[in-house]
């Protein structure tokens, strides 16, 4: 608990942490259904209502409520942003502690498959990925996860190189620990660090593709509300309901803010060097 | 061997790479090419009619023939030839690939502008109102999606200028340098934003880092004028991981930009790319995914060798 403490000490840390709260309850408040209004009710007599004491945040084109939408479309962007950058956390893990403690063919082999993986534009392979299995949320988690792990596999890389060869390792070897065990133990553990760091830029990197891609229709499908496709929605309708641009636009850029302060506090403090650099 | 010599031996390794995973990939896509491209009128024709045309385009064959066609046509620099447009696939890339270029250059401009003397700036006035705002705008810029800001953008443009960004037909540099000024520059600002704030952020870390080594220490102390210290002894190595960065944002942006192209409708590259993959044009979609991997790798291996040479500490060999 005491990284807790460093990161409320923080002070972008704790903002981070604030907005990462909120967006969490409202997601949750969503989920349950404790949303102003039913988020796919059409009010047909209240179209395109700006802000009022009844529409928080004013209604769409099919006189739906804004406000509710949004909440449950921050639940939507999060789930596939956490179980994405889960996915791709676990998957790049492996692959990088492998190629990190095998070395030899097997390093290169699997290195190059990465590099493969990351000469593509993070859009156009999750397209790619998309146009074979169709949209959808599990596309879109299965997408982003492939995206990202590539990187994953990179930052676990590098450091398992080195930790192979210090001391604790050899001595966990000569008190004949199993390769399952000082990997998953001595290794993992050590970079646990760098790995927290990661996910949390992960996290915010994840919500900006998941924006992108509902906003070109290829996330979560409608009516079904999602965070990108209301602001394409809202493209034609921006001259006569500003709103409908105005409060999913800021929605989503708080999000992601809230998760590069997170990110960037926790760096500071996990990473000595770093801070001794920005602060 | 040196590290660049193992650089250029894998370059092709990653290509091969990428085409395997290209055109294996688009293949598992439900629905073929004829479909695609003839609508409901594929109905209508008749199985030795859909022969000549598959046979045509090359898709008759087994899967691994195919792929060994492609890979032999490719030295010849052969991409194929695109069922939607009919004429050869790297006619067509090459058509699109100037807007796209001059897009993910323009964007490049407006970053480093910006990016570099904001990063210096904040790294100078470490911690005062001028370093937080900075810190701050960066951030922001950081963490909102390019959509946001392009229709950002749109919208201040159109309601308060009463003026829309022209779209559709692109016009070349060298036909109307205004007119195609006026359609780049809205869309390289859009991209801009959020590599202008990447940029900003690293050229402060960097300068602060380089603010604090012996040798600034030394070239004031042999009473350097600020300025001249800032400029000129700091910057230049300040920028090593600015050249990096951005080399590598470069190349993402030569891989056309769906998102930006889409809002202000540009035909460039990423466009040209997602519509091919709508239509199942295998061979466009194999062309130009294999042409930005290949722009992207190029680019990454310069980005190296500016590398060494803005760092003579550098020997790729030891690295």
């Amino acid at each position: 608990m005491q990284i807790w403490r460093a990161i409320l000490a923080h002070p972008t840390g704790r903002i981070g942490a604030a907005i990462i709260g909120l967006y969490i309850l409202l997601a949750l408040l969503g989920a349950v259904g404790l949303t102003p209004h039913d988020p796919l009710q059409q009010f047909r007599i209240d179209r395109l209502k700006p802000p009022s004491g009844t529409y928080w945040m004013g209604t769409d084109l099919f006189g739906r409520d804004t406000a509710s939408r949004l909440m449950v479309g921050i639940g939507q962007s999060f789930i596939i942003a956490f179980a994405s950058v889960g996915l791709a956390a676990l998957a790049g893990s492996i692959i990088g502690l492998l190629a990190g403690w095998w070395g030899g063919v097997a390093d290169g082999v699997l290195m190059r498959i990465m590099d493969v993986l990351l000469s593509f534009p993070a859009i156009l392979l999750a397209l790619l990925i998309i146009a074979i299995v169709g949209p959808g949320t599990f596309t879109s988690v299965a997408a982003i996860a492939i995206v990202y792990t590539p990187i994953f596999a990179r930052v676990v890389r590098g450091p398992t190189l080195s930790l192979k060869r210090r001391e604790f390792v050899d001595a966990a070897r000569t008190f004949g620990s199993s390769q399952r065990y000082i990997l998953s133990h001595h290794l993992l553990l050590n970079l646990v660090a760098p790995l927290t760091v990661q996910v949390t830029l992960a996290l915010a990197w994840a919500l900006l593709t998941e924006a992108g891609l509902s906003f070109l229709g290829l996330g979560t499908q409608p009516p079904a509300p999602s965070l990108g496709l209301m602001m394409s929605e809202a493209r034609n309708l921006m001259q006569q309901a500003p709103w409908l641009l105005a409060f999913p636009g800021l929605t989503i850029m708080l999000g992601i803010l809230g998760f590069n302060l997170f990110g960037d506090a926790l760096r500071d403090i996990l990473d000595p060097r770093s801070q001794e650099r920005s602060s | 061997m040196s590290y660049l010599a193992r650089r250029l031996l894998t370059f092709p390794l990653i290509l091969l790479g990428v085409s395997l995973l290209v055109f294996f990939s688009i293949r598992l896509i439900p629905g073929d090419a004829i479909t695609a491209m003839l609508g409901t009128e594929a109905g209508l024709l008749t199985p030795a009619q859909r022969q000549a045309l598959a046979a045509y385009f090359g898709i008759d064959q087994p899967v691994v023939v195919q792929y060994g066609r492609w890979l032999t046509g490719l030295l010849r620099g052969d991409l194929g030839v695109s069922v939607t447009y009919g004429r050869p696939v790297l006619d067509v890339i090459l058509e699109r690939f100037p807007l796209t270029l001059e897009l993910a250059l323009l964007s490049m401009l407006i970053a480093l502008a910006v990016g570099v003397p904001a990063g210096v700036l904040a790294a100078t006035r470490k911690e005062k109102a001028s370093d937080v705002g900075i810190r701050v705008l960066a951030m922001l810029g950081q963490s909102t999606p390019n959509f946001v800001v392009g229709l950002l953008i749109i919208y201040i443009l159109s309601v308060y200028f009463g003026f829309i960004p022209a779209m559709g037909a692109f016009t070349s540099l060298w036909v109307d340098p205004f007119a195609n000024l006026g359609q780049l520059i809205f869309p390289a600002i859009t991209l801009g934003f959020a590599f202008a704030a990447s940029v900003t952020r690293i050229s402060r870390s960097a300068m602060l880092d380089v603010l604090s080594d012996d040798y600034i220490r030394t070239a004031r102390s042999k009473g350097a004028p600020g300025r001249s210290v800032i400029w000129h002894h700091a910057l230049p190595n300040a920028l090593i991981p600015v050249v990096t960065l951005s080399g590598v944002e470069f190349g993402y942006l030569l891989g056309g930009a769906v998102i930006v192209e889409q809002i202000f409708a540009l035909p460039g590259l990423g466009r040209l790319t997602l519509d091919a993959i709508a239509q199942r044009d295998y061979a466009l979609v194999q062309g130009s995914v294999l042409f930005i991997a290949f722009n992207f790798l190029i680019v990454n291996l310069l980005v190296d060798l500016a590398y060494a040479a803005l760092d003579p500490r550098i020997r790729l060999g030891a690295r």
